[in-house]
């Protein structure tokens, strides 16, 4: 249930819900955790389930010491009132047989809270892909019906790729073909969930394998971003064609690997 | 994989909330054998401290089988309240939580919309190799005691906060998230140490948290302290003996 920071609840009426999967590479968390970080958004709830593994840690986006003491937990909520966007991040997995209770428990909040839409950001196993995808793009979208309506034709003028349908049942030939997102944790759930309840969903997803995943984060956080225009590029110097994003790595991203090696191992 | 809240003088359970039931000002919970230790012989042996009920449970980390009797020694969970002052509760919890029990287990004790005007105050240990530093950890002088705190809590910790990118799992991080999102005071301290069975210089590294407001008029004899505390580790090194 979402439990805000103060008293009352915020009004998000209108607003843009950004969430990630828990999926291969993190992919989806690290791209929130971008939006945040940039965005400088403000934390306004908890979203307190028994469903995730619980965690807590001080604040992942500190800039100084003033604002390095404040507590995080696994699911917060931030929001940024002036692009009308709310954000979800998820910093755990979820407990074994919870993830189904999860997503009920979200779309719930989601249909309750007057969020329009919601955007699901998520990665699927390289590995999967068929000798097609090999060879286009790695960035995939998958959209509900009802939020065809509404952006169909904006994912059409972006000339981006649709998810494509694959076989059920790999191994037999004329199995029925749907959507599938391996290695996507809750996706396909959120998104067939979406489907049913007439939810206004779209889905972004990257092909990713395991590692050092940043650069598959900063891929997908621009994806979105040639959609929503969520920041805007720097222009350097004069050459207007050598603009970049100005994405802000959160503080926490520190040590991804692991400590300092011992200087006797050398 | 229930757990279960119960008087184990009347074996009884309990119908609402530990919390709920007992209310209390100050909520001192040790977790892990030297948390536990630590509270054993510097809070518990001032006082007199009635137990108010155990939580018991099963998974697979807990090493005893018998679910339905109960002894002292092998109990779970259990609570204590100080006969004199009823506004202080302990728990002493040398099991282990399961992450499918956690929420469970703050349901029991906690109830599901806690009092405000309680300060909690957890203990426990983690073992250094899970400190992320940008030096070796080989190098660090542990054990070393840190601390995290919700936003309610106004006191001074009495040592550093947990820098990230480091984070806590397990029952300690289920009941500071609890009272972070219920806004409740409370404050965890972590010993981070390489010895994770009882140990006497972990146990001892948790002296600093004696002076802050959460143990105030709780420890009245600290040498007397220390002593039993040498009995507790020492019992525990001689049955680990077994080539002499």
């Amino acid at each position: 249930m979402f439990i805000p920071c103060g008293e009352t609840f915020p009004d998000l009426s209108g607003f843009t819900l950004l969430m990630p999967a828990v999926s291969v590479g993190n992919v989806g968390q690290l791209a929130i955790d971008l939006i945040i970080s940039t965005l400088d958004m403000c934390k306004i709830g908890y979203f307190y389930t028994d469903c995730l593994v619980p965690i807590v840690g001080n604040n992942p986006y500190a800039t100084a010491n003033e604002n390095a003491a404040e507590l995080s937990t696994n699911a917060e909520v931030y929001s940024l009132p002036s692009k009308k966007l709310v954000v979800l991040q998820l910093r755990s997995i979820f407990i074994k047989y919870k993830s189904k209770s999860f997503c009920e428990k979200l779309l719930c909040w989601v249909e309750n809270s007057g969020c329009t839409r919601v955007i699901v950001l998520s990665s699927s196993h390289s590995y999967h892909r068929n000798d097609k995808q090999l060879c286009s793009t790695p960035f995939r979208y998958l959209l509900t019906p009802s939020m065809q309506k509404t952006v169909q034709n904006k994912i059409k003028s972006l000339n981006w790729q649709e998810m494509e349908k694959s076989p059920c049942i790999p191994e037999i030939e004329d199995s029925d073909l749907c959507v599938r997102v391996p290695g996507g944790g809750i996706t396909k759930l959120l998104y067939d969930e979406s489907c049913s309840k007439d939810i206004q969903m779209a889905v972004l997803l990257k092909f990713v394998s395991e590692g050092d995943n940043i650069p598959d984060a900063l891929g997908l956080v621009e994806y979105l971003n040639e959609w929503l225009q969520i920041i805007k590029p720097h222009v350097q110097g004069d050459d207007p064609t050598a603009s970049t994003l100005p994405w802000k790595i959160p503080s926490s991203w520190r040590l991804l690997f692991g400590s300092g090696l011992p200087p006797a191992l050398f | 994989r229930e757990v279960r809240l119960l008087r184990r003088q009347t074996k009884t359970c309990l119908e609402f909330s530990l919390l709920e039931k007992h209310p209390c000002s100050r909520f001192i919970i040790a977790i892990g054998s030297n948390a536990v230790a630590f509270l054993s012989s510097f809070v518990m042996n001032s006082g007199v401290w009635e137990e108010i009920g155990c939580a018991k449970l099963w998974n697979e980390w807990c090493r005893t089988a018998d679910s339905t009797l109960l002894s002292p020694s092998e109990a779970f969970c259990v609570f204590y309240q100080l006969k004199a002052h009823h506004s202080v509760i302990l728990c002493q919890c040398s099991c282990y939580v399961a992450e499918d029990q956690q929420y469970q287990w703050l349901e029991k004790v906690f109830g599901s919309r806690p009092r405000k005007n309680m300060q909690v105050t957890i203990l426990t240990c983690r073992h250094v190799t899970d400190y992320k530093t940008s030096e070796s950890t080989c190098s660090l002088p542990s054990p070393f005691l840190k601390a995290l705190k919700t936003e309610n809590f106004r006191d001074q910790t009495c040592c550093s906060l947990l820098e990230q990118p480091n984070i806590v799992h397990d029952l300690p991080a289920a009941v500071l998230s609890y009272c972070q999102v219920w806004s409740l005071s409370a404050v965890l301290y972590l010993c981070y140490t390489d010895v994770m069975k009882l140990d006497l210089i972990t146990v001892d590294a948790f002296k600093p948290v004696l002076s802050s407001r959460s143990f105030k008029g709780l420890v009245k004899n600290i040498p007397q302290s220390t002593e039993i505390l040498k009995k507790l580790t020492t019992t525990n090194q001689i049955q680990s003996n077994i080539y002499t």
